[in-house]
């Protein structure tokens, strides 16, 4: 058992909480002791290397790495001690970027991305720009219960047609507790129970609340489906909730689960079961071949795990402000080890399997 | 060797095949079938595999089961309860036959 903690390992000034710190560990194969083959050459065996993006369909914006909750398993590093959050400024590049291209979603994350001030301007100018574009707001739950002036996010969300994802890695307290810290889960569960009650996750109301799990602990997620019917049947017998979809997704060995698994003494054991459930079909459909992301100070990355371990894209365009749609659907999508996240089994993305 | 149980075996399971291949193979054919979702889910099977491998005391089947049930996402209490049907089923296994005891004291007792 490990006890969450109080401060980001940016705060502790841990060693991995220096993106190069982590890159080095994940390439050290001393130290997951077995011999971890290059994820390029996984690639190279299917020819797809390099990765090619397909298509720029999504945006996803991380909006700040503060957050009020301090999770176990954060790849970002979130907590109320990290202040790295988007400027106004920042916003009107995104916005411009979205109103020049063709963008079908806009995905928005953080940290907690309500607690970014402009939040609710934005969400405003992006409804501005296009009634019809996809609007994701990935809303840890308990922000909502975290201080009056958020108690009326449903109806926000509701206003502005957004779809709401949101974590709940088990519908047990311990496990989700254990996972995100104490008392999470009680909130989260009236979180939830506010947002049904606006209509979100409700049958006929066309309004989105899909749940993210993701495990408390050092194995693989399994079976999408059959996770979603006994969520969906434990929530409702339980504490009368509904939602929509449920997304397994994997956690992907960096920043704070990179700590925690090699606390746990797991490392090792979980980059090979990583390895082991590589599959090639995952591998094709991984969410960084049609998704950019974009970090809080306005720089561009293949993907928010990317983001996290300050691999800025391979291109000339690294910036929004130098932002060029050719360039950067021509370029090569940097990978690495810890991508074997994303492959494993039925493979894993924001919106969860993709095999 | 040293030891008579050692984790790093479990990965050498499929290691059986090298003295007989063909019934190896078949034996893996079949076992990957039948831990296929059918009638039952792959979660109601990971429970039923997990209290088996109790019942049949295989630390190499209790670690391999508490890792796939806990990826189907059971929780602690779902785990410990088929470890409880394992135990009860074994026990109950014991007690049964307290009847044919009886049924010779019964026969031998005046």
């Amino acid at each position: 058992m490990v006890k969450n903690p109080v401060k980001s390992l940016k705060a502790q000034k841990h060693a991995l909480g220096e993106t190069a710190y982590q890159i080095k560990v994940l390439n050290d194969t001393e130290s997951i002791g077995f011999s971890m083959p290059k994820f390029r050459e996984k690639l190279d065996e299917i020819d797809l290397f390099p990765l090619k993006p397909t298509a720029l369909e999504i945006l996803q914006i991380n909006m700040g790495k503060m957050c009020n909750q301090v999770c176990n398993h954060c790849h970002v590093d979130a907590g109320p001690d990290r202040k790295e959050i988007m400027t106004r400024e920042t916003m009107e590049l995104c916005l411009e970027a979205i109103r020049n291209n063709n963008f079908n979603t806009v995905d928005l994350t953080g940290g907690a991305p309500e607690m970014n001030p402009n939040f609710r301007w934005f969400v405003e100018q992006i409804r501005e720009i296009s009634q019809d574009i996809k609007i994701i707001v990935r809303c840890n739950l308990t922000i909502i219960r975290a201080n009056p002036k958020y108690h009326d996010l449903p109806h926000f969300y509701k206003t502005h047609n957004i779809e709401v994802v949101s974590s709940l890695p088990a519908y047990t307290e311990s496990r989700t507790d254990a996972q995100r810290g104490n008392g999470v889960f009680k909130d989260s569960i009236k979180a939830l129970q506010m947002l049904n009650e606006v209509g979100y996750g409700k049958e006929g109301t066309g309004l989105t609340l899909d749940l993210v799990y993701n495990p408390s602990g050092a194995f693989l997620p399994s079976g999408q489906a059959g996770l979603e019917m006994n969520f969906k049947r434990k929530l409702k017998a339980d504490f009368d909730i509904e939602f929509n979809y449920l997304f397994a997704i994997t956690n992907i060995p960096i920043s704070r689960y990179l700590d925690y698994l090699i606390v746990s003494g797991n490392y090792g054991a979980y980059m090979e079961k990583l390895v082991n459930a590589y599959n090639p079909a995952a591998a094709k459909n991984v969410m960084c071949r049609n998704t950019l992301s974009i970090g809080w100070d306005g720089y561009i990355f293949d993907c928010d795990f990317n983001q996290m371990l300050d691999l800025k894209v391979a291109c000339g365009s690294k910036h929004l402000s130098e932002f060029n749609a050719s360039e950067l659907v021509n370029r090569d999508i940097i990978v690495n080890q810890h991508c074997y996240g994303c492959t494993a089994g039925a493979g894993s993305s924001c919106g969860g399997e993709v095999a | 060797m040293d030891k008579y149980y050692d984790p790093k075996d479990l990965k050498k399971f499929g290691n059986i095949k090298e003295y007989s291949p063909e019934l190896g193979k078949k034996f893996f054919d079949w076992y990957g079938e039948v831990f296929q979702e059918g009638a039952l889910t792959k979660r109601e099977k990971g429970l039923i595999a997990l209290a088996v491998a109790h019942a049949i005391q295989c630390p190499y089947c209790i670690d391999a089961y508490t890792s796939d049930t806990l990826e189907q996402g059971c929780s602690e209490e779902e785990l410990m309860e088929a470890v409880h049907v394992a135990g009860a089923i074994r026990g109950g296994a014991s007690l049964v036959h307290g009847v044919q005891m009886m049924n010779k004291t019964k026969e031998l007792l005046m």
